[in-house]
């Protein structure tokens, strides 16, 4: 590569020393800059990869501490990378958190969610009532806190980020049908009851007495092909969302050459979904162990753990577990006694939905802007660094615990013969008790919205999967939540959202509200995507305003929505349109005119 | 128009699979795009993101086609073929996948010197006016908002070539040629996110200001006159640009002895342009900031590079 040109923006010294700690890189008393990281990627990459993959931590050093990406920090992070200034210039502007302005102050900022389950419990009055306060304010889109809306992110100036409902709320609400029967899987068990306030529940020793480090005892006695096949046989699929089946995922992978990798997504930004955040938080050293057991049963040496960076609590936690499974000798260079070598190194997102397409993550990961790759080639072949790559949702990571420690047949004991086992429900909105359920699968939407005390109020609607979900309707409480049940009736169960309206919401908001995040979610790499959410946006915003959808109206949304799905390049474009036209279907966008 | 001809020769013994284009049986060598085996099948396939010359990015999907058993249409330029498989170039899903990719662009772009996407939106019948205000929303019923367009002013900041944002629909080109795929100076990137997603250096600092070294191989990839030589632009602003008067010249690029092969656009006597051949051996159609504007000697006393703005390398 050539030599790389810099302006003359010089970083201040704070900046510097902010990068250099974010790096754990050592300056030399001539300025040159040493490179001390003990985790070298060692998959066959250029240098300049190498390095580039410290993009984000160094880009997140320079916003907490100058309040925004400066020309000087930004060539400084540049010449020590060795990445061009226009490139990281085009990463840096693709994320919420990161300014490429200097800011107008010296405050923190105050993230506030406007997605709809917080606009329906006073978001714009909250974000109002900041801002004469004299505070910061920035809306943006879902932050994972749909439980106890309205939901604030504080993004730190110079002081570590947090999460005001952190700590000073209440406990959020779990609730798990099958907790009480030991023979039938159930992810909540352990977390339900607990003083989670109290740090020394997050220990490794109250995690042991648990039963913690039972599931990587079994993954190493059984072996790669036994824990493979025990997992195709409880036919667990992902719970991230596309349902994929999780063994031929881990069967391929570790058919691969190495190097290889393992990656937690913990991306979780679909509105209305928070469950991966109480996991995390909640029994930070399950997660970790569910990723050492994947990395040493498919003979990966490295594993990543990629969590949005609204999520400081569950950031510590999980922080907190890899140095204590390190200390317990789980990771390392002889991970568990496995004579493996197997790390987990952990990577803040920077505000950016499309980051948890599995692809779109690798290359955020990689220090390049998060945009999708075509598929094929897949993960399981062409992943992270280009190496074959496991990528799972922690909740599908931790129901291989599950099947480690009952077996393939008393997992199967609950949920229906498509869909084995039980999901995690994110309820939020107009129900009695907010908050996070554990149920068997094929549970029928009424029984759920039961078990949450029941819909306040009259029902509207239901939105299914979030945003890149579909709408049901009242009449909806018997279907059954499963798979099969779902894709048969036309809608989807996505990582599991279940947010809930009553006859109050003006429905066309929160379906422009839904428009709108996808207008501004879309990484604007494919044109059907860029510019299709930009046109359906409009439309909505214009059949809003007038109350009622016109014949030609409704068919250039139709126009948009086959183009969308059929041409984009990811998820995120083929679902873009999907709460639109359930809405329309159910009448949630006024009045059809001809 | 685009086209795959150029493609390398296959060496005697790489293995080859076999396809069906529109019920056509194709054989093309292993490695090569469902792109390639429409063209050995006759078969017009529209490109925008795509060129021989560059790695594909497939961006823009106007080159979708439908492969029997895939949920989705998939981009023809960067699927490689396999054997077996059953591709459909002009159903109804891949007509109107095809029109609508033309109609978003037309109705975001300024198009009017993209001549080849403005062919391909007459032959498959876009029509960008949809998504203007009025009409559809109906008698007393307010205007529809104005679509959003790709708003840029012109950048004229050297005497080499301008950038006029207003065209460009993000093809990602003129970054591959800037960067890995010719020129690995890394001057523009693609900065923001969605519909507010520009090619832009650092800031927005100007050309002169950047790593720009004014090779300009991301002129030559550009395939809407977004960037556009300073020449043609002035031309154009007085209505003398008349390319159906240009005689193209070969010759061989005498600064050094590399030997690049020049194509040099003459009219009314006066060098307008200079490109390279995209099949070329050499030079693949890039070129250096000699071959490329240098010859503005032959007509001024003195040709003197925007030193201000040229970076050793
Ligand atoms: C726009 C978009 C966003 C996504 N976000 C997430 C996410 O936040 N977390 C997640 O686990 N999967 C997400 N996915 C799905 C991932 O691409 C991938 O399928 C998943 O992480 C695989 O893990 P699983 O098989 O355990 O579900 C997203 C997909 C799309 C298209
Ligand atoms: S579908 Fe949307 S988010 Fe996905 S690659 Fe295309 S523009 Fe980006
Ligand atoms: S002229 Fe050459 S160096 Fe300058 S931006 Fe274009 S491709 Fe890059
Ligand atoms: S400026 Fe031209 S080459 Fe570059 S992305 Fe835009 S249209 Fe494509
Ligand atoms: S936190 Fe506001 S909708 Fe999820
Ligand atoms: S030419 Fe194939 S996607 Fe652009």
């Amino acid at each position: 590569m050539a030599d790389l040109h810099f302006s003359d923006a010089e970083p201040t010294a704070s900046e510097r020393r902010a990068v250099l700690a974010a790096l754990s890189v050592d300056e030399a008393s001539d300025g040159a800059v040493v490179v001390s990281h003990p985790r070298v990627v060692r998959a066959g990459m250029q240098r300049r990869k190498q390095m580039r993959h410290q993009l984000l931590p160094a880009l997140h050093a320079l916003q907490r501490e100058a309040g925004w990406i400066s020309p000087g920090g930004l060539n400084f992070v540049g010449r020590t990378l060795g990445v061009p200034p226009a490139e990281a210039y085009g990463v840096a502007t693709f994320y919420e958190m990161f300014r490429t302005e200097a800011p107008a102050h010296e405050l923190s900022v105050r993230h506030v969610c406007v997605d709809p389950i917080c606009a329906l419990a006073g978001a714009a009055s909250l974000a109002e009532h900041l801002r004469s306060q004299g505070h910061a304010v920035h809306e943006g889109p879902c932050l994972g806190q749909c439980e106890r809306a309205p939901a604030v992110f504080i993004q730190g100036r110079r002081e570590p980020d947090r999460v005001p409902a952190d700590g000073s709320g209440p406990d959020s609400l779990l609730v798990s049908v099958t907790a009480s029967a030991p023979e039938t899987p159930s992810l909540l068990r352990h977390m339900i009851g607990r003083d989670h306030g109290h740090s020394e529940s997050m220990s490794m020793e109250a995690y042991r007495e648990r039963g913690g480090g039972a599931a990587l005892d079994a993954a190493l006695s059984l072996g790669t092909d036994e824990v493979i096949s025990q997992v195709t046989a409880a036919g667990l699929s992902g719970r991230g969302g596309a349902a994929f089946p999780t063994g031929i995922k881990w069967r391929a992978v570790a058919d691969g050459e190495g190097p290889k990798h393992v990656v937690a997504n913990i991306d979780e930004s679909e509105p209305g979904t928070f469950k991966d955040r109480l996991l995390c938080e909640l029994e930070p050293l399950a997660i970790i162990e569910s990723i050492a057991v994947a990395g040493l049963t498919v003979g990966a040496e490295h594993g990543w753990i990629y969590i949005r960076g609204e999520y400081p609590l569950a950031t510590q936690r999980l922080r907190y577990a890899i140095a204590q499974a390190h200390s317990a000798g789980w990771l390392g260079d002889d991970a568990a006694g496995s004579g493996q070598p197997f790390d987990i190194e952990l990577r803040r997102g920077a505000g950016a939905y499309i980051c948890g397409e599995e692809t779109a993550l690798f290359n955020s990961l990689e220090g390049f802007r998060g945009e999708p790759r075509n598929k094929p080639p897949f993960p399981t072949t062409h992943g992270l660094f280009g190496r074959p790559t496991v990528v799972n949702n922690p909740e599908t990571l931790l129901n291989v615990n599950e099947i480690l420690r009952i077996g393939p047949e008393a997992y199967r004991s609950v949920g229906t013969e498509g869909s084995p086992g039980t999901k995690l429900f994110c309820l939020s909105g107009h129900v009695g008790r907010p908050g996070l359920y554990e149920a068997p699968f094929g549970i029928t939407l009424g029984e759920l919205l039961g078990l949450a005390g029941g819909v306040q109020g009259t029902l509207a609607a239901v939105l299914l999967g979030g945003a890149a979900g579909s709408f049901v309707g009242p009449d909806a409480g018997e279907l059954q939540l499963s798979l099969e049940d779902t894709r048969a009736a036309g809608t989807t169960l996505g990582s599991g959202p279940v947010m809930v309206f009553n006859d109050t919401a003006d429905m066309s908001a929160v379906v422009e509200r839904l428009a709108k995040f996808f207008r501004d979610e879309s990484c604007g790499q494919c044109v059907p995507c860029r510019v299709g959410t930009v046109r359906q946006h409009e439309l909505v915003t214009q059949i809003r305003r007038t109350g009622r959808s016109t014949e030609p109206q409704r068919e250039l949304l139709g126009d948009i929505a086959d183009a969308m799905g059929d041409a984009s390049i990811c998820g995120l474009g083929h679902t873009a349109a999907s709460a639109v036209l359930s809405a329309m279907q159910l009448g949630l966008l006024g009045d059809t005119a001809s | 128009m685009t086209r795959s001809g150029e493609n390398p020769r296959p060496a005697a013994e790489t293995a080859l699979v076999t396809l069906s284009i529109d019920g056509r049986e194709v054989t093309v060598p292993e490695g090569e795009t469902i792109l390639a085996a429409c063209t050995a099948a006759d078969v017009e396939t529209p490109t925008i993101c795509w060129a021989p010359n560059l790695t594909p990015v497939n961006v823009c999907r106007v080159c979708v086609v439908e492969l029997e058993g895939s949920r989705t249409l998939v981009p023809a330029c960067s699927r490689p073929a396999e054997a077996g498989m059953q591709i459909s170039t002009d159903s109804e899903r891949v007509r109107h996948s095809r029109r609508m990719v033309l109609e978003f662009l037309g109705s975001a772009n300024d198009l009017s010197q993209a001549s080849e996407i403005a062919d391909w939106s007459r032959t498959y019948g876009a029509d960008p006016a949809r998504y203007e205000g009025s009409a559809d929303g109906g008698g007393d019923l307010p205007l529809r908002p104005e679509p959003e367009r790709v708003d840029e002013p012109v950048r004229i900041q050297d005497d080499l070539y301008i950038r006029a944002y207003d065209r460009c629909v993000l093809c990602y080109k003129c970054v591959e040629a800037c960067g890995d795929d010719a020129q690995h100076t890394f001057a523009i990137a693609v900065a923001g996110r969605g519909f507010d997603a520009r090619i832009r250096t650092e800031y927005d600092a100007e050309l002169p200001d950047s790593a720009c070294v004014y090779c300009g191989n991301c002129v030559a990839v550009c395939p809407t006159g977004a960037l556009q030589f300073r020449t043609e632009f002035d031309l154009r602003a007085v209505g003398e640009w008349r390319p159906d008067d240009q005689a193209v010249t070969r010759t061989v690029c005498s600064y050094c002895g590399v030997g690049c092969n020049l194509e040099l656009h003459v009219q009314d006597e006066r060098i307008v342009k200079v490109t390279s051949p995209a099949d070329h051996s050499v030079t693949s159609g890039h070129l250096c900031i000699k071959g490329r504007f240098g010859w503005q000697y032959v007509h001024a006393p003195a040709f003197e590079p925007p030193t201000t703005s040229v970076t050793e390398h």
